[in-house]
């Protein structure tokens, strides 16, 4: 081929590549087949920095029904019903263009969820932005990427009527050139009707359904597989665009379809897109397929082959249908307005042969081009950064009050009304708990009497300070979350955004992180089933910290029994459970107050952890609470802070913590309870053996937590009216 | 006799299902008909175009759907005494088919606003709100982008005259509050006739106390005298 040498470097191929894929087809590659080793094999898409931490984690369980390896994961919620739940990152398209990459990384997970034959009920995302309160451009374009990202979430997820019910959003500078965007989603589906990715059965036909194919997103998955520089922005054109309409179509077509037994197999197009969801639906079953490019539906003219496999036009579907019933299948889909056409069929050849009209335009083995592809052992190294980090400033230079409305008007802190007041949030009326809420997010199941909980959680903070229990904390703050609301938590779900992996430095913290997230689900019990990995999230050469988004989700056993996280009656009890040491390592203080990250984190102890969590749940289900949060960051001042500017009631405490107010040491709650109920609680509290003092009384119009006493409506005007201001000051 | 209600599915519809479940919840038997059908049946009490984004909300929210062959049958259907209850992105379809006056604008902050919100009850003789009084205070959920009620000064004038002002937007102590621009701070009309309804809110997602309110039941029971 001319120009061997440049066609390589644009698909990101090596020559040591070209030399297997020459090796794996015997003999060289065509353009189109370059395009489509270069997609499989791309980062995103065969994971090959990352597979080697990969496995060994913990995936199973008596209630995991699919784990890791599908479009989602799938646990078992009781009664015959199913929870299909995966998060999934849209950082590169998202930082391009907000409002569509935000967008299309929400049709995409929704995708991946009903993909599975359920129907999406429940989102939340988390985002990371930069430097929101700067003064200089970096600053004005970070508030625009907030306003885009959120619009972007709010136009598509409301438009398909799945609510978004919560999320969290974090604030550093390491975010400044490359912002997160992560989306779950949660689907219900019936335990005995999960459907696959699988395309099986020699001769049967292969139906593509949903949008024409356009030359929009056009090698996006390579893209997603680099770090960004100034040009990035000249990428804007591989950013895909959402159509919320068509999607919805789609979906109800889906299901409408999944009524039928016509279905074998059925997979979203998403990265790399054809050529993805076609190869993996043939590799799983180990069959081979035809298709004929020509076939499928265009939005543009004159496209070609290469342009047909490697576009990443959304809302589209590639199903395996049993022959014979692809007539039947098709009618519903143009009931929907939906395209729907046969493209090509199963065979039992193990390749992959795609024809244009008559002509052989590409042939591939599918069982090397995934198994196959070359897995990088990327070097590691521990990074110099953690050797300067443990030396802290001294903490408590200033007094307590001064510090306290510090952290509490903190970005990080303040109430996000202004965003997720855009999502539709209760939309199929099942939802209990929401963004602003406090804790995790919770729906009610109108099929079984039980509720779900949700949380989403990172704290890029820790993962940076100590990469393998930072992301141990991250699970266990996203268990801790679920327990609060009375939730059983049950399985997580990962997207872990990190650096450059050819940065050994940022390779050992991807490792070191996938270790803690393994160590914590094992010890916690709560599976992973499923996962995304973002590399190369860094710009001209500075990576993000490492963020390891951990959303995880459990079960309450009764809708009727969702404990609130805010104050809910004055004269209550305050209880703080879990003994307060002296942790301020990666903690809002310090970073608020003396600008730093550092330190050493605090101590993990699972069986605290756990033991807290039990607390919580059997309390809540003999009705011994009247509400429960969580301590995290900001330590137990924030926590109280929110408390009470949520509810509106002030305090009357006075813990024995002094300075450790802020202290951000894990494991630990602010339980509310009701005067009548103390000792059965307490018995409970000694007989699971938690550490416990009770630290004041909810009530009054005052916030007094030791020596910091503010009104509660001037702690309201902080934690209401904060972040408005600052997203809207360019207005 | 129970009611029946018939819940239109245009494409984009999204609170089909939700409407389906509420009025089952009070008695009411359900059928969903499809924007295409060219009939309302005979046994049908009450029509009800339900919230979502018809189309997409592309062109303006509503616009498209107003088209739609099933409208063309409301008008007969309402001279007969038929009801029509139109919620969110349904009275959007009301307005841009003219069955009532005015039109929706973009919220005024912009952006699409999801939140409980307070009404009060403005006037209450009519079958829709049968069960209410002039003044009541109810929380229901809003979740629009445009839904900001104009119309122009003569028309408010004619609502007022009329009564066909069904609800504002309050705070919890019943004064004004207006999340979106509205004016007059409507979140719901009817016809002169008072059989056609529409409001930006959605009462079928108050029904339960566990969502945050019930006070959607008492609306929606108006319809069973």
């Amino acid at each position: 081929m001319e120009n061997l040498e440049k066609i390589l470097k644009k698909h990101k191929l090596t020559s040591s590549d070209y030399t297997e894929i020459v090796r794996i087809l015997g003999r060289e590659p065509n353009y189109l087949e370059i395009g489509i080793f270069s997609a499989m094999w791309s980062e995103h898409c065969s994971y090959k920095s990352s597979r080697k931490y990969l496995s060994g984690f913990p995936t199973e369980a008596e209630w995991v029904i699919q784990g890791p390896g599908e479009n989602a994961g799938v646990i078992d919620i009781g009664d015959g019903m199913a929870a299909v739940f995966k998060m999934e990152s849209h950082n590169h398209p998202s930082y391009i263009e907000p409002y569509q990459g935000a967008a299309t990384g929400v049709g995409g997970i929704m995708r991946d969820v009903f993909t599975m034959g359920a129907r999406p009920v429940a989102s939340l995302n988390s985002l990371r932005f930069g430097d929101v309160k700067r003064d200089d451009k970096i600053g004005k374009y970070q508030r625009y990427l907030v306003k885009g990202v959120v619009e972007g979430i709010s136009g598509y997820g409301n438009s398909m009527g799945v609510p978004t019910v919560g999320g969290e959003t974090s604030f550093d500078s390491c975010y400044n050139g490359n912002i997160l965007v992560n989306a779950f989603n949660l689907g219900l589906a019936k335990s005995d009707e999960i459907f696959y990715g699988r395309a099986e059965g020699v001769g049967n036909p292969v139906i593509y359904v949903g949008s024409k194919t356009g030359r929009d997103g056009l090698g996006g998955a390579v893209m997603s597989s680099d770090g960004f520089s100034e040009e990035t922005k000249a990428l804007r054109p591989t950013v895909q665009v959402g159509d919320p309409f068509t999607e919805k179509l789609l979906l109800e077509a889906c299901l409408e379809a999944f009524q039928t037994d016509y279905i074998v197999g059925i997979q979203d197009m998403g990265a790399a897109g054809l050529t993805s969801s076609s190869f993996e639906m043939a590799d799983r079953s180990g069959s081979g397929m035809k298709m004929d490019l020509a076939k499928v539906p265009a939005r543009e003219e004159n496209m070609q082959p290469y342009e047909f496999m490697l576009s990443e036009s959304q809302e589209r579907m590639l199903i395996c249908a049993k022959a014979g019933t692809e007539e039947k299948l098709i009618e519903i889909f143009h009931k929907w307005e939906v395209e729907a056409v046969v493209v090509g069929e199963v065979t039992d050849s193990g390749r992959m042969e795609l024809y244009w009209g008559d002509e052989v335009v590409a042939d591939i083995p599918v069982a090397p081009i995934s198994s196959e592809c070359p897995l990088v052992d990327r070097p590691i190294s521990k990074p110099k950064y953690l050797e300067e980090i443990s030396k802290t400033s001294e903490v408590g230079s200033i007094p307590n009050m001064e510090a306290f409305l510090k952290l509490f008007s903190s970005v990080e802190v303040v109430e996000k009304s202004w965003i997720y007041e855009q999502y539709d949030s209760m939309v199929q009326t099942n939802t209990v708990k929401q963004g602003g809420d406090l804790d995790a997010s919770v729906i009610r199941v109108k099929e079984n009497g039980k509720a779900l909980a949700m949380s989403s959680d990172c704290n890029p903070r820790y993962c940076y300070i100590d990469p393998k229990g930072g992301s141990a904390a991250a699970v266990m703050e996203s268990g801790r979350n679920v327990a609060m609301s009375g939730a059983r938590p049950k399985a997580i779900t990962d997207c872990l955004n990190f650096g450059n992996p050819e940065n050994p430095e940022v390779m050992w913290q991807f490792a070191e992180s996938t270790y803690g997230i393994k160590e914590a689900c094992a010890e916690l019990s709560t599976p992973v089933v499923s996962g995304n990995v973002s590399l190369y999230n860094e710009t001209d050469g500075n990576s993000v910290f490492p963020t390891p988004s951990i959303a995880m989700v459990g079960v309450n056993e009764s809708q009727e029994k969702v404990l609130p996280s805010v104050w809910q009656e004055e004269g209550n009890l305050i209880f703080l459970i879990g003994k307060t040491e002296s942790e301020f390592g990666g903690s809002l203080y310090l970073k608020e107050i003396h600008d730093e990250v550092k330190g050493t984190l605090p101590e993990i102890d699972y069986k605290k952890e756990l033991a807290l969590w039990e607390l919580v749940i059997e309390a809540n289900s003999k009705g011994l609470l009247a509400s429960a949060k969580d301590v995290n960051v900001g330590g137990v001042a924030v926590a109280l802070g929110k408390l009470s500017a949520k509810s509106g009631f002030g305090i009357e405490a006075k813990p024995e913590l002094d300075l450790l107010l802020f202290s951000e040491t894990f494991s630990r709650a602010i339980l509310e309870v009701k005067p009548e109920k103390e000792n059965e609680f307490l018995v409970l509290a000694h007989k699971i053996g938690v550490v416990y003092e009770k630290i004041g009384k909810v009530g009054g119009s005052d916030f007094k937590l030791d020596d910091i006493s503010l009104p509660v409506s001037q702690l309201q005007d902080i934690y209401f009216n904060t972040f408005k201001k600052i997203v809207e000051r360019d207005l | 006799m129970s009611k029946k209600v018939g819940i239109v599915q245009f494409p984009g519809t999204n609170c089909d299902y939700d409407t389906e479940s509420a009025f089952q919840q009070i008695g009411c038997e359900t059928e969903f008909l499809w924007y295409k059908d060219s009939e309302i049946p005979k046994d049908i009490d009450l029509v009800v175009l339900p919230g979502g984004f018809s189309y997409g909300d592309y062109l303006r929210s509503g616009a498209i759907a107003s088209s739609s062959p099933i409208l063309s049958k409301i008008d007969e259907f309402t001279k007969d005494g038929g009801k029509v209850l139109g919620i969110c992105n349904g009275f959007q379809i009301l307005l841009e088919s003219g069955f009532l006056p005015g039109a929706m604008k973009r919220n005024d902050n912009l952006h699409f606003i999801s939140k409980h919100h307070y009404l009060k009850v403005e006037n209450c003789d009519n079958p829709f709100l049968s069960d209410m009084k002039k003044g009541d205070i109810v929380k229901i959920p809003i979740a629009h982008a445009e839904g900001n009620y104009y119309i122009d000064e003569v028309g408010a004038s004619d609502l007022r005259k009329n009564k066909q002002i069904l609800l504002t937007y309050c705070d919890e102590n019943g004064n004004e509050l207006n999340p979106n621009g509205s004016v007059d701070s409507i979140a719901g009309i009817c016809n002169i006739e008072r059989n056609i309804f529409g409001l930006m809110p959605h009462p079928e997602r108050a029904m339960e106390e566990i969502l945050g309110s019930d006070d959607g039941v008492k609306m929606l029971e108006g319809f069973l005298n």
